[in-house]
């Protein structure tokens, strides 16, 4: 056991953080630079980022959840507003399909409350997320011999509490057509794999929300002074500060062990481990992101500071996949005490 | 970053495993009762004598000399085997390893690690507690001894102990962080005293207060410089709040399962909420393990004693107390048939917050030390 990162996956960390510290939005007021927004996403294309879950020459992906996880984390710490997660997972179900690469720029259609991928009975409901620049989504079609993956074409894009990233309705009227190429209906291992990849993948996200939430709050609790002096110095201010570094260092505990569970361990203890770190997760992200909020006082409660917009992406990040009831629903599953849901 | 064994520790888990399996003492988990303190010198002997304590301090004072993350392995499989969990002395070691001078290794050490020696901490006084470096206990050198007075509390297993980690004041004359030195005093001598405190759980083996009334040490017996206690305490502190050192994942872990089986053998007695609380207690849990497989592997290159452990010791609380609240979530404040394991599993995480550096002082210490925001 050693879970450090190794020297490639610090090299993969710091060119993400470099792509994103200089091309995402520094300000709220640059969330809408639209040719800012474009070189970010065209950096991220150019890295090959949204490729890593494609499939090798030996059917394998390129890279494991791990180095997706650092990625989706630097993304997330700076608020990256181009597509990873939606075309990430849109690979990675495309390849289990045994269905080829596609250049089109696709994405992943969820059911209506986001807790899991749709199925086409469903898709009048579906919803894809992080569909920036996506023409269609990729989802679950029921058939006599088991569930395949289908495609749908999408709508234009809209923003919803997520400033930085996008969901897109299937076009109306439009029905799911099964990908060519495949050699089989996907099996349940494959799904539930899928699965604790995005759980994986969103947890990241939410720890990259995090610190970039933190660092904003401290960093502003350390330049604004009241009665004289930094409010960063006051111990009622202190204890937000380190109860929310906490949480955040118990999230990316968990959250790394999610990302490695997805390749490593078999199905189901992979799906157990993504719904554990999602749950716990979740809940961090919602006091970090709502501590940096009261650090900032009344300025937090304004559209200009940032603060909102981790928090409003943390949301967003929470509810794919599922959040806290769902996940600990499949948490119970897991150990046999219930779980509405199932495993699943 | 691999959370998987490598060679070499799969097959350390396979030996420790077929070993746990005929060795379990089946003692409960620690601070529930009574019953664990009673069996918990013969649980670490054997822990010992089987090469299987102390996996990753030196050789030469009777550890296995391997490589960090091997504790992470113990504390998982004896969450397998429903054994209890590793005695709890690795922030003594930690603190007598830095400090120490090679004698005072080589007299202190074997016998602390083999647990052939048992060992209490006499830090905190009635009015120095998260002031620590108020306290009043003198030591004044009187030939070739120390003469010790004063009066330590909420010193665990001080009925047990041989020996004492005493920190007292040696010069009064400096700046009180500066005038603490370090003893390692035998607490077998009639001018010690030594009583029970019991509690709010019922327990009376663990917490003690100590009273130290002309007792002498032989000046040999000084950890490190005069003056250098503050820092060993600091040093000491950091490593009681690491759960890795420890050992408590295996603690939890074994509660989590105990409740786990409990509303499993009756599912229909208990409703959403309670399943609920547990599922929690079952995520925190698991988040403990991981973060604990992280610190120990960034040991890897060496350790350090830095302000992590306050992170660690906050963690690891919100564990013990979300598994309380599972506790008494799933066992009700009015138990049938007498058995009142979760009450007392839920009371005693109340002092997880105060032990070991209250929840506060952390907070204190990670918004200095870590955030670095400024000081008053």
């Amino acid at each position: 056991m050693d879970v450090r990162l190794s020297p490639e996956q610090i090299a993969l960390r710091d060119s993400a953080a470099q792509a994103v510290d200089k091309l995402g939005p520094a300000t709220v007021a640059q969330l809408d630079d639209a040719e800012r927004a474009s070189k970010l996403d065209a950096a991220i294309r150019a890295a090959g980022w949204r490729e890593l879950r494609t499939p090798s020459d030996d059917g394998k992906p390129w890279a494991s959840a791990v180095e997706v996880a650092v990625v989706a984390e630097e993304l997330g710490r700076g608020l990256a507003d181009a597509a990873f997660l939606g075309p990430t997972l849109a690979a990675d179900l495309r390849r289990r399909s045994g269905a080829p690469p596609t250049t089109a720029s696709e994405t992943v259609a969820l059911v209506r409350d986001l807790s899991r991928l749709a199925e086409a009975d469903n898709d009048a409901d579906a919803i894809a997320v992080d569909a920036l620049g996506a023409s269609s989504a990729l989802l679950l079609l029921a058939g006599e011999d088991g569930r395949r993956v289908g495609m749908v074409f999408l709508e234009n894009g809209t923003t919803g509490a997520d400033l930085t990233r996008q969901v897109a309705r299937p076009q109306r009227g439009s029905r799911a057509t099964a990908l060519g190429g495949q050699a089989r209906p996907l099996p349940a291992d494959d799904i539930a794999r899928w699965l604790s990849l995005g759980l994986a993948v969103t947890c990241a996200d939410l720890v990259g929300s995090m610190r970039g939430a933190l660092t904003l709050a401290t960093k502003y609790a350390k330049e604004r002074k009241q009665y004289g002096e930094a409010i960063g110095s006051f111990q009622a201010v202190q204890h937000l500060l380190a109860d929310a570094h906490v949480a955040m260092e118990g999230s990316r505990s968990i959250a790394l062990h999610a990302a490695w569970a997805v390749d490593a361990l078999p199905a189901d203890d992979a799906l157990a481990a993504g719904a554990a770190a999602k749950a716990y997760c979740v809940r961090a992200a919602r006091l970090v992101c709502e501590t940096s909020i009261q650090v900032h006082g009344g300025i937090g409660n304004t559209w200009e500071c940032l603060a909102h917009v981790f928090l409003r992406r943390a949301l967003f990040s929470s509810e794919v996949l599922g959040g806290v009831g769902a996940n600990l629903e499949r948490v119970m599953a897991t150990r046999g005490i219930g779980g509405e849901y199932g495993l699943r | 970053m691999d959370f998987a064994d490598s060679p070499e520790e799969a097959a350390f888990r396979l030996r420790l495993r077929e070993w746990l399996a005929d060795n379990d003492p089946g003692l409960p988990p620690s601070s529930t009762t009574d019953e664990y303190w009673a069996g918990q010198a013969a649980w670490h002997q054997t822990l010992y004598d089987a090469g299987f304590f102390g996996l990753s301090w030196p050789t030469a004072i009777g550890g296995q000399g391997l490589p960090s993350v091997y504790d992470v392995i113990l504390d998982e499989e004896l969450i397998a085997a429903a054994a209890p969990p590793r005695p709890s002395v690795g922030y003594l070691v930690r603190g007598l390893l830095e400090h120490g001078s090679d004698d005072v290794h080589r007299r202190f050490l074997p016998g602390l690690v083999s647990g052939r020696d048992r060992w209490c901490q006499g830090f905190s006084e009635p009015d120095a507690g998260s002031d620590l470096a108020s306290l009043r206990t003198k030591a004044v050198l009187d030939g070739s001894e120390y003469v010790i007075n004063g009066h330590k509390v909420w010193t665990s297993y001080s009925d047990a102990a041989d020996w004492c980690l005493v920190l007292a004041r040696t010069d009064p004359d400096v700046p009180k962080h500066r005038g603490i030195s370090a003893f390692a005093v035998p607490m077998r001598q009639s001018a010690i005293t030594q009583r029970p405190l019991k509690m709010i759980n019922g327990i009376t083996r663990e917490f003690g207060e100590v009273i130290f009334d002309g007792a002498r040490v032989d000046a040999t017996n000084m950890i490190g410089e005069p003056g250098e206690g503050w820092r060993l305490a600091m040093t000491v502190v950091s490593h009681e709040r690491e759960p890795g050192e420890l050992g408590y994942v295996a603690r939890y872990g074994k509660l989590v399962n105990d409740l786990v089986d409990h509303v499993k053998a009756a599912p229909a007695a208990f409703g959403a909420e309670q399943r609920r609380d547990l599922a929690w207690s079952i995520v925190e849990a698991e988040m403990l393990r991981c973060h604990v497989s992280r610190r120990l592997s960034d040991r890897l290159d060496g350790i350090d004693h830095g302000p992590e452990g306050s992170v660690d010791k906050l963690l690891m609380t919100e564990v013990e107390q979300a598994v309380g609240h599972a506790a008494i979530s799933v066992g009700g404040s009015a138990p049938g048939g007498g058995d009142d394991t979760w009450l007392r599993v839920y009371l005693y995480s109340r002092a997880q917050s105060v032990m070991g550096g209250t929840s506060q002082i952390q907070r204190n210490l990670i918004a200095n030390r870590i955030l670095e925001l400024p000081t008053k």
